[in-house]
């Protein structure tokens, strides 16, 4: 029999719920702090109203729905999924009255696709925007990247038993401190130093490019919160093609790179343990299949004949390639291109790069490394078994900061969750095809957003049907929650439909 | 004298065609890129950004309302452009002819453009920034709702 959800439900909820939402309306002092700076009235004002409809809204939910439980795993998940729309409109509100966005669902796509570190957008007339929405744009790549729920657990919550059901809720099934707190605040650290760290190297670059200090600094932080985050947001409307500067790619690589590891991996390497990177399943891997679609990448390319020169070749191939696995979305190449300069080979590999992803608990999307690590060992595990003696014992491990033994269970959680992106991808692919996009584009498009990637081969733009812009939304939600908290918010919906 | 004559004529004669040929969108450029690899063409747009000067050579990103187009010139020529356009500014709009490459094989397979002469269509401006009265109503009423219902909620647990 399934229960319908009592009010004591949708009091925990509503209560957590507000604090993440208060949590976030902070977060906006950031880009007021900014407008300031800058001297620009009108933004600030934006981020002023953003902020105090978050307050109130956030404020009234607390206030209604107070209590002194602790949320168990579902009301945990929903607080989870719920938290991530609410985000996406509160979020949007200071976009959408800046003017950039066409509409209001144009502004929820983008909020959607900055705090999922996506990095498809709707926006007009970027080129024109100013400091203060251009930061906002990144900075909740930067949050959202860390998980919402991690910044209401490192900053605005004290400790509570169910913080952990939130955490695992957000698609990190991993703890690097005993303690989720400790582990949101490591987190966040880590960020913060990689944040100083990417600012001033993208910002001296900048300065050498010839960019004015101030913007090149701002520019600087920006680019790092949406590589490190593997967002995808770039200031200007040309993504890193702007900056006309192979140093400037390096470097972007680096740091999308950085944020596709592990945060655990990034623990080990901190606290001094170097050879856990050549170890661990997830890098390992990575490496593999970095090589494999880059050569399929390649030698697409080298057979339609768009880079005669072997440095451009590798330059546009292989940067598109690591932004696209990595799940960050920077482009040096007009979305146009893909079609017309990428035959269907080097499209395939690179969208075989977008469904796999970085490492779990970091802020890359997709199927993720661990569990492709981890189908491959159980297929050679199976092939072992056939070609061993009937009464062999063949024992498969893999070592992921320790060693682990393989077993069905462990398995069958990374099929389970690699066939539902897979699922995903093909749902998004059939409603582009639906609005009369070719397969190979669609395809592309909708793997870029169910992975949260951002590369783009031209379908997103304004104007395209409502109904695909809210897909994609769906895709990025989704995508970024790992479908855990996305199925337990739907068995909510039914149970209080058909509950008894 | 002979050879200000000479300039003259060849001024007259070649500049016309370098300077007002109708310009190409960038769009156009984009989708036909392998038509106009290397071919002369002119490019017309608002200067935006950054002018990034690298010595010699600048890049200077000019955006004709569709996409911005990276244009690389000799920074002598770069200094027509005196206003690029951002938040608080409307850039110089101008026109630029040179050669186009849909994968340069000196700057890594971009797509750009080596400009050989530019002109100036219009000069840009600088934007003053008016306080938008409406958007500071909103923002007091919501301050004073907030207000409110943390007055309320605090006679109410009274």
């Amino acid at each position: 029999m399934i229960l319908k959800p009592v009010k004591q439900d949708l009091k925990v909820i509503g209560y957590y719920l507000g604090k993440i939402i208060l949590g976030l309306a902070f977060t906006m002092a950031i880009p007021i702090l900014a407008g300031l700076f800058f001297n620009e009235i009108n933004p600030v004002l934006d981020f002023v109203t953003g902020m105090e409809i978050s307050i109130l809204v956030g404020f009234l939910l607390i206030r209604i729905c107070h209590t002194e439980k602790d949320p168990n795993w579902m009301q945990g998940m929903i607080v989870v999924s719920l938290s991530w729309f609410v985000a996406m409109v509160l979020g949007a509100i200071p976009l959408y009255l800046s003017g950039h966005w066409a509409s209001f669902l144009d502004a929820c796509f983008d909020s959607m696709s900055g705090f999922a570190t996506t990095g498809l957008s709707l926006v007009q007339n970027l080129d024109h925007m100013s400091y203060t929405h251009n930061l906002w744009r990144h900075l909740i790549m930067f949050l959202g990247g860390q998980g919402i729920v991690v910044i209401a657990l490192s900053f605005f919550m004290r400790g509570f038993s169910g913080a952990f059901k939130m955490y695992v809720g957000e698609a990190r099934d991993e703890k690097i401190m005993p303690n989720v707190i400790h582990t949101s605040r490591f987190i966040w650290l880590v960020s913060i130093v990689y944040l100083v760290l990417g600012t001033v190297t993208l910002g001296i670059t900048g300065i050498f490019n010839g960019m004015k200090p101030v913007n090149s600094f701002f520019h600087g932080a920006c680019v790092f919160m949406a590589a490190f985050d593997t967002g995808g947001f770039s200031p200007q409307s040309q993504s890193i093609l702007y900056y006309h500067s192979s140093v400037y790619e390096i470097i972007t690589v680096v740091f999308m790179v950085l944020g596709a590891f592990n945060f655990r991996l990034h623990y080990h390497l901190w606290m001094g343990n170097r050879r856990e990177i050549f170890k661990n399943i997830e890098t390992r891997t990575f490496f593999v299949t970095i090589l494999v679609t880059f050569s399929i990448v390649a030698i697409g390319l080298v057979q339609i004949g768009s880079y005669p020169s072997a440095p451009g070749l590798f330059r546009k191939g292989f940067y598109q390639l690591i932004s696209g696995h990595t799940g960050t979305g920077f482009q040096t190449v007009y979305p146009q291109q893909f079609l017309l300069n990428w035959n269907p080979l080097a499209l395939t590999g690179l969208i075989m790069a977008m469904a796999l992803g970085g490492a779990v608990c970091s802020t890359t999307g997709a199927s993720k490394m661990l569990r492709v690590g981890i189908i491959c060992k159980a297929i050679k595990e199976d092939i072992k078994k056939i070609i061993m003696p009937g009464r062999s014992m063949v024992i498969e491990k893999f070592h992921h900061i320790k060693e682990v033994f393989l077993d069905d269970k462990v398995v069958r959680s990374a099929l389970i969750i690699t066939l539902f992106y897979i699922i995903l991808y093909g749902l998004g692919a059939l409603v582009g095809m639906f609005y009369g996009n070719p397969f190979l584009e669609s395809l592309f498009e909708s793997t870029s957003a169910a992975a949260n990637v951002g590369l783009s081969c031209g379908i997103t733009n304004t104007a395209m049907p409502v109904a695909l812009k809210i897909t994609y939304i769906l895709q990025m939600w989704a995508g970024r929650l790992e479908f855990m908290s996305v199925f337990t918010i739907l068995g909510f919906l039914y149970a209080a439909i058909k509950g008894k | 004298m002979l050879k200000g004559v000479i300039f003259i004529i060849l001024f007259i004669v070649v500049c016309p065609g370098i300077l007002l040929s109708d310009p190409i969108g960038s769009n156009d450029l984009i989708k036909n890129d392998k038509q106009y690899d290397g071919k002369l063409v002119t490019y017309a747009g608002e200067a935006i950004g950054d002018t990034m000067n690298r010595g010699k050579f600048t890049w200077v990103n000019i955006n004709d309302g569709d996409n911005a187009i990276g244009v690389l010139m000799d920074s002598a020529l770069a200094k027509e452009i005196n206003i690029t356009g951002g938040y608080k500014s409307r850039g110089d709009n101008v026109e630029v002819s040179g050669i186009f490459h849909s994968a340069c094989i000196e700057h890594g397979g971009d797509l750009d453009i080596h400009a050989q002469a530019i002109r100036k269509v219009s000069s840009g401006r600088i934007i003053n920034q008016r306080l938008n009265i409406d958007k500071k109503n909103l923002s007091l009423i919501l301050l004073l709702i907030i207000f409110l219902t943390w007055i309320l909620t605090l006679f109410k647990k009274s």
